[in-house]
């Protein structure tokens, strides 16, 4: 009885929480008492919540402080952003079949690299691998070596500023500083049609929905142990036969498919990505969602991740220029008053 | 007297730290299910010696035969694989996890990450976490925290977890240190239904505790074997005797 109860528990939230964020908003939207921005807004938070999840797998219970994540939603980003790019095609500003800053930089023919962006399959697949491809090889030669802790933090540091550097660069051939922006068209759908927005925004949630029971999977399998054993004790764990390093690669190339993930649903919705987002800082913030949020659980992040996205946005607008103050202040804060993050506060709370 | 084939050869045997010589042990024979005690006073190189033999530490030469490997070449994962397991000085336990979860973590299955994303406990190895649970006394603790557990428990889920990954070859370091005296002489008793189907070398301070376990005692001085033998006779050994610093071994 007590049993039957419980189950009904665990899936009366979930499903809850679809029918508020998945379906009752969008219908919301559309019949017009929530408007397109704010929908908007909470698709891309949803997205960073993706990403969230990953750094959670990665630092909350594996306990590696990884510091590139941003550099992996940005490869997903990048890919989205080429093949929508490419339908683009001559309906840009210069009526060239080739992307605006390509005709400004002279070029005259497609860089070989793009194209299998012209088809979405491609995109989709390589928004993924590329970034787990980078992840496996850099993860195998920093992990082989026991590079760990803050040393492996800074390397990972090194990684993403290489190559935020690089993509700065006009020779990269992905619009330098300005990214790459003016898309018109996903799939044949058209982007500033509001129903088109809709629909991303319903996939963003849905990918986050599904993406924290996958997280949750992980977690609960054997291997979630092993990766809680390695943030106990490696030194532990490695005399009961475990090879740590492969453990280790793993948590890391799953973390940046998630990171990816999220980038590829991102830009679609803002329609620009820069290198901007993936700079030094934008990786140490989504560290920082994860720790207001509360690692090692699961729902933490993505709280923390839509909470503090939303407070950017209205501090953004009430008290411009104060924002990186607030966050420092906002991290110092949890840090030291609650380790555990806000999630950390209710269990806190239940226990009493 | 002796008995089984040999399972474990040490030879030659050098360890050194920035041209200190750690460790410089001959010859060491280890027989099946055999319970070897290695004692002697701090920095002889017991802890050494069994760092080496689980691939912690690598040796400037020497070899260690275990079966068809030779240990000294091996990383740590493929010495748990040939069937050595180590329970080190401080207990380790995986305090985030409950007693089962660390136990279920210690049992001998495949190691690989798929393996670990897919696979189900199954209904006998489930059976085998609670019989070594209640050989070693933490059945009514196997869904607390690892965390809660007392230090004397502590050690015996370490113990518990060396025998869940099922090694030819144990090596335990300081089983009894912070325990009290009955929790001492159980940690014995469990030692001894051990060596019934395992071979065990154990490095203790706690003379009462070799007493109670030993037959034949190594005593490690300076890195080197001084005195290899039964326990009443390396006890009233001159050379031991001195070795402690004149001291008797009680108090050492």
């Amino acid at each position: 009885m007590k049993m039957s109860k419980n189950t009904a528990m665990t899936y009366a939230r979930p499903i809850l929480i679809f029918l508020i964020f998945g379906i009752v908003a969008p219908v919301l939207n559309a019949t017009g008492v929530i408007s397109d921005t704010t929908l908007n807004l909470w698709g891309r938070y949803f997205c960073f919540a993706i990403a969230a999840l990953g750094i959670d797998l990665i630092w909350g219970y594996t306990g590696i402080l990884s510091l590139c994540q941003a550099f992996f939603f940005c490869l997903g980003g990048y890919a989205v952003g080429m093949y929508m790019l490419l339908k683009t095609g001559a309906q840009g500003v210069y009526g060239s079949a080739l992307p605006d800053f390509m005709v400004w930089n002279r070029v005259e023919q497609l860089p070989l690299f793009w194209e299998p962006f012209h088809t979405f399959t491609f995109a989709f697949i390589l928004g993924l691998l590329v970034p787990a491809l980078i992840a496996l090889i850099f993860g195998y030669l920093a992990f082989r070596s026991r590079l760990k802790g803050v040393y492996f933090a800074i390397i990972t540091q090194a990684l993403a500023l290489g190559i935020y550097l690089i993509f700065l660069r006009n020779e990269t051939m992905l619009g330098g500083t300005n990214g790459l922006t003016d898309f018109k068209t996903m799939l044949g759908f058209e982007l500033a049609d509001p129903a088109t927005k809709r629909g991303l925004y319903t996939i963003a949630f849905t990918a986050l929905f599904a993406s924290y029971f996958l997280c949750r999977a992980i977690v609960n399998s054997k291997l979630g142990r092993v990766l809680i054993a390695i943030r106990d004790s490696e030194h532990r764990l490695r005399f009961i036969g475990y090879r740590i390093a492969s453990y280790k690669v793993f948590v890391f190339v799953i973390a940046s498919m998630f990171g990816a993930f999220g980038g590829m649903l991102y830009v679609p919705q803002t329609g620009i990505i820069t290198p901007g987002r993936m700079d030094v800082q934008a990786s140490i913030e989504m560290v920082i969602w994860v720790a207001i949020g509360g690692r090692g659980t699961l729902i933490g992040p993505i709280i923390g991740a839509v909470l503090v996205n939303l407070l950017y946005s209205f501090l953004t607008g009430a008290f411009p220029g104060t924002w990186l103050y607030f966050l420092g202040l906002l991290f110092i804060g949890v840090v030291l008053f609650f380790p555990d993050g806000l999630i950390g506060l209710t269990q806190l709370k239940r226990k009493k | 007297m002796i008995f089984d084939p040999i399972l474990l050869t040490v030879q030659n045997l050098r360890v050194s730290f920035d041209g200190f010589v750690a460790l410089d042990i001959r010859e060491f024979v280890l027989h099946d299910r055999e319970l070897r005690v290695v004692i002697g006073p701090n920095g002889a190189g017991k802890t050494t010696f069994l760092d080496v033999l689980c691939g912690k530490t690598k040796p400037d030469r020497g070899s260690a035969r275990f079966d068809k490997f030779d240990l000294t070449h091996m990383s740590e994962d493929a010495i748990v694989k040939a069937g050595v397991g180590r329970k080190f000085q401080t207990p380790s336990v995986f305090t985030s996890l409950s007693v089962y979860e660390n136990l279920m973590l210690a049992l001998k299955t495949d190691r690989n990450v798929l393996f670990s994303l897919f696979s189900r406990l199954s209904d006998k190895n489930r059976d085998r976490i609670h019989a070594v649970a209640e050989q070693t006394g933490l059945t009514d603790h196997l869904h607390a925290p690892a965390a809660s557990l007392s230090h004397g428990q502590k050690q015996w889920l370490e113990i518990a977890m060396v025998i869940l990954q099922d090694p030819e070859l144990f090596l335990i370091d300081e089983p009894a240190a912070g325990m009290t005296d009955e929790e001492t002489v159980k940690t014995g008793e469990i030692l001894q239904r051990l060596t019934m189907n395992h071979a065990i070398i154990v490095i203790e301070h706690n003379m009462e505790f070799v007493r109670q376990i030993a037959r034949t005692v190594t005593v490690l001085h300076e890195g080197k074997v001084l005195v290899e033998g039964p326990m009443e006779q390396v006890q009233n050994d001159p050379r031991v005797i001195e070795c402690y610093l004149g001291k008797h071994p009680e108090t050492a």
